[in-house]
């Protein structure tokens, strides 16, 4: 039997890093808030330092409801999509919990990629078969909503153009912001250092890049503590700036969040005229129906497909919002493959620290270099990190210097342990035809329910870019004194990832994307879609704090616009 | 075997640093805005390695494989990482109780692949060598490792080069694993790479000692914020005061 609950102000589907922060402005306007979120509470006492469990084992994402639903993924619709992993998480905060918490803003340049490639290359030089479209809205829409996240989530990094005033310790290609950063960046490290001194060598700028993990004291959390545990495992002093340490307890402390936790919807209810009328959820073996004025999807890019998808109603027949076709389409993942790896002749003192933890170069991302010789758009952020733990090191290549066992090897990783490093390059990945997610014919959740379907490769663009990338990182590297480089090969299915984007595009044209401007439904009003699948772009970086900023401001207009959303 | 006497290698380790007691209530809130705290307070305290008594190996019980099973993969893993001149190696850090281990858990699906090619290998060294495997001496075991790995063992499974890079991983696993999961032992993993421990925070002066920062020798669940004792304040204050 389906209980009825009594009617809520707002539902939000998923309590990560997008629902995570819009409940805060949703609360504090006084709205009432349900948080719906499939994983439940993480303690400081869940993130051990532990390699094998955290790392190889993966355990934030094993034991999960993501897991079970997790994509298939084919390069083309002519072969047979097959299932990965699944590389999000579930819990109150989601991904928020482990990731490495770098939190950039997009370059001006990612909003405007089609109109600023016309007037400075030409329009044959936009991809023929890129269904890219500029942003409904540049940079300075979207630059009040970048600083309010930063400020309540607590970012430290270090600004490089503050109202048109240039730091060259920060990224000088960046977007003018108002204020500096809420906190310095993280400390520098030694290796960090070498390879910043390298980039000052070939002329090019070094910056600390920014993070959402506290480098001081900040709203009652201590500080990073460097002891090298972030990726893939959670903070055990609540230094990283999850949304379950920041700002979802206050939302709760207004008294307006509830959250729901290991819950799962599987349904967004419409009337016969389109409207939202709230959500179906399973919690063990109890179903519920939460009734919402307004209901925000904020799960993951492959989630909120999925659950539109399978909403199917007599308004909606091929799925919530779909009416237009566009649900699933223009979908991307981060071309964040194709990595560099280099081998020192000494110990870089990597033991300790975290992969946000690094220097970044942005000399060769998006347009802020001329690209008029060149055969592509867009580029690639290069990320020089820390993060060096034993069984990883123990599993690295021997650059071809011993077979990878017996006594040879041994004495290969006694030597080299803390030697080598591998650089973190991001690359602008662009939306094309023939690349969209769907649901799978064949393969199901425990609950019998499609999963979504990936089918993507990357093209010519993306090639280009990460070779030309590679060539920068080997030539910094190098700079640095690697004696030896590995360059891995450039890929070319666009599997499932931590950089997805798309599936339902912001866009004013409802022809050609899900969402308008403000994030909600074309189709159904007082729908409205938080996450990188609202986005139409990657850019060269982490999209976490792009996301965080749109729900924040996607969040504003909803109190600003209450009774004509949901009237 | 070459294992040390367990009370020299069990050292006590104290710390110098009391986790300042703020601290420790902010660490075991749960999505609340803890104290204020500042970085000078962020050391760790250590425990006493208890816990990590090692017994020795003939009181090892087996959960899964077979004592003919254990003792091929006993010598597989001395060919992967080997003890040698250089120090110790999988066969002292106990990889196969790790692997052992994680067969009943983590790793299960891997029971059977495990079981026809230790099976497999062991009937090569018969019919090539006319010894089992673990009787071998090194060279020969290295050709027939060598040969499993060019999937040129017949009866491996799912093949020759998939189980080698299983069990290579898995023997990688239990040398360098948290000493919790029963490979590792007397942190001879992480000895072998420098790797000096983990620990709740490192300071820029640890960073830059490297390699020559001295080992920690602990557990992460020698922390007392990681065991099942940081829910009971009173127990923690009672370790704290054993351990000052």
């Amino acid at each position: 039997m389906r209980k009825n609950l009594p009617k809520t102000d707002v539902v939000i589907v998923g309590m990560g890093a997008a629902g995570g922060v819009a409940a805060l402005p949703l609360t504090n306007a006084g709205l009432k808030v349900i948080g719906i979120e499939a994983g439940g509470w993480l303690s400081s006492r869940d993130f051990a330092p532990d390699e094998l469990r955290n790392g190889a084992r993966n355990w934030p994402q094993s034991v999960q409801k993501a897991a079970n639903e997790a994509p298939t993924v084919r390069a083309s619709s002519d072969v047979k999509a097959m299932q990965g992993g699944h590389p999000m998480m579930n819990a109150v905060g989601g991904t928020t919990m482990h990731y490495w918490a770098q939190s950039w803003r997009l370059n001006p340049w990612d909003f405007k990629v089609v109109s600023e490639t016309r007037a400075r290359y030409g329009a044959d030089r936009i991809p023929i078969d890129s269904t890219v479209e500029d942003w409904p809205f540049g940079y300075e829409e979207l630059e009040p909503f970048y600083d309010k996240v930063e400020l309540a989530v607590g970012i430290s990094g270090q600004a490089g153009n503050v109202r048109g005033k240039i730091n060259r310790s920060g990224n000088i290609f960046e977007g003018e912001r108002q204020s500096e950063y809420p906190m310095q960046p993280l400390r520098s490290s030694p290796f960090t250092d070498l390879m910043g001194e390298a980039a000052h060598r070939l002329d090019w700028n070094p910056f600390q890049g920014p993070a959402a993990i506290t480098s001081e004291l900040y709203d009652g959390r201590p500080p990073c503590q460097y002891h090298g545990f972030c990726n893939k495992g959670g903070c055990h002093v609540q230094a990283k700036s999850s949304t379950a340490f920041t700002t979802i307890p206050k939302a709760i402390d207004s008294g307006n969040l509830d959250v729901v936790t290991y819950a799962r919807v599987t349904d967004v209810v419409t009337d016969h005229n389109g409207k939202v009328m709230g959500v179906d959820y399973v919690r063990g073996n109890e179903e519920f129906f939460q009734p919402a004025g307004v209901v925000l999807m904020a799960s993951y890019a492959y989630e909120n497909v999925r659950l539109l998808q399978l909403s199917k109603s007599r308004a909606f027949p091929d799925g919530l919002s779909n009416n237009s076709g566009q649900v699933g389409k223009h979908y991307l993942s981060h071309h964040q493959g194709s990595p560099v790896i280099a081998l020192f002749p000494h110990d870089l003192h990597n033991w300790y620290g975290l992969p946000a933890q690094g220097v970044a170069i942005d000399n060769w991302a998006d347009d802020n270099f001329d690209h008029a010789g060149l055969n592509f758009i867009g580029g690639a952020n290069l990320w020089a990190h820390t993060d060096r733990k034993p069984i990883s090191a123990a599993k690295m290549s021997t650059f071809g210097r011993s077979r990878n066992w017996g006594s040879d090897w041994k004495r290969f990783v006694m030597e080299n342990a803390d030697r080598t490093n591998t650089a973190y390059i991001q690359k602008t990945t662009l939306p094309y035809e023939g690349n969209y997610l769907d649901l799978d014919p064949t393969v199901k959740d425990k609950m019998g329910y499609p999963v979504t379907r990936i089918t993507a490769r990357y093209r010519e663009n993306e090639k280009l870019i990460a070779e030309f990338s590679q060539d920068k990182m080997e030539q910094w590297y190098r700079e640095a004194g690697a004696i030896d480089i590995i360059r891995t090969g450039l890929g070319d299915l666009m599997g499932a990832s931590t950089h997805a984007y798309g599936g339902t595009r912001m866009g004013d044209n409802s022809e050609t994307n899900v969402v308008d401007r403000w994030g909600f439904s074309h189709e159904a009003p007082n729908l409205g879609v938080l996450g990188a699948s609202v986005m139409g772009t990657s850019g060269a970086r982490n999209p976490t704090l792009t996301v965080q900023a749109l729900a924040w401001r996607t969040a504003e207009h909803l109190v600003t616009n209450w009774r004509s959303i949901t009237g | 075997m070459p294992v040390k006497n367990s009370n020299e290698k069990n050292k006590k380790i104290s710390s110098k640093n009391q986790f300042d007691s703020s601290r420790r209530n902010l660490l075991k809130s749960v999505g609340v805005v803890g104290a204020a705290v500042g970085a000078g307070a962020a050391r760790p305290q250590i425990i006493a390695q208890d816990s990590l008594e090692t017994s020795p190996i003939s009181r090892e019980a087996l959960e899964v494989l077979t004592a003919e099973e254990a003792e091929t993969l006993e010598s597989v893993c001395d060919c992967l990482i080997p003890s040698d001149e250089h120090g110790p190696g999988a066969r002292e850090a106990r990889a196969v109780h790790y692997i052992d281990k994680s067969l009943a858990s983590h790793n299960k699906d891997a029971r059977e692949s495990y079981m026809l090619s230790l099976e497999a290998i062991d009937k090569h060294a018969k019919k090539t060598r006319g010894q089992p495997f673990y009787r071998l001496n090194l060279d020969y075991q290295n050709s027939i490792l060598l040969a499993v790995q060019n999937d040129k063992v017949p009866g491996c499974s799912p093949s020759g080069s998939e189980f080698f890079n299983i069990v290579r991983n898995h023997t990688i696993d239990g040398t360098f694993c948290d000493p919790y999961y029963g490979g590792n032992q007397n942190f001879v993993g992480w000895d072998m790479l420098k790797y000096p421990g983990v620990r709740l925070g490192a300071s820029e002066s640890d960073v830059a000692q490297g390699a020559a920062l001295e080992p920690n020798h602990q557990s992460a669940y020698d922390i007392d914020t990681y065991t099942k004792a940081a829910s009971n304040n009173a127990t923690n204050q009672s370790r704290g005061e054993d351990n000052a």
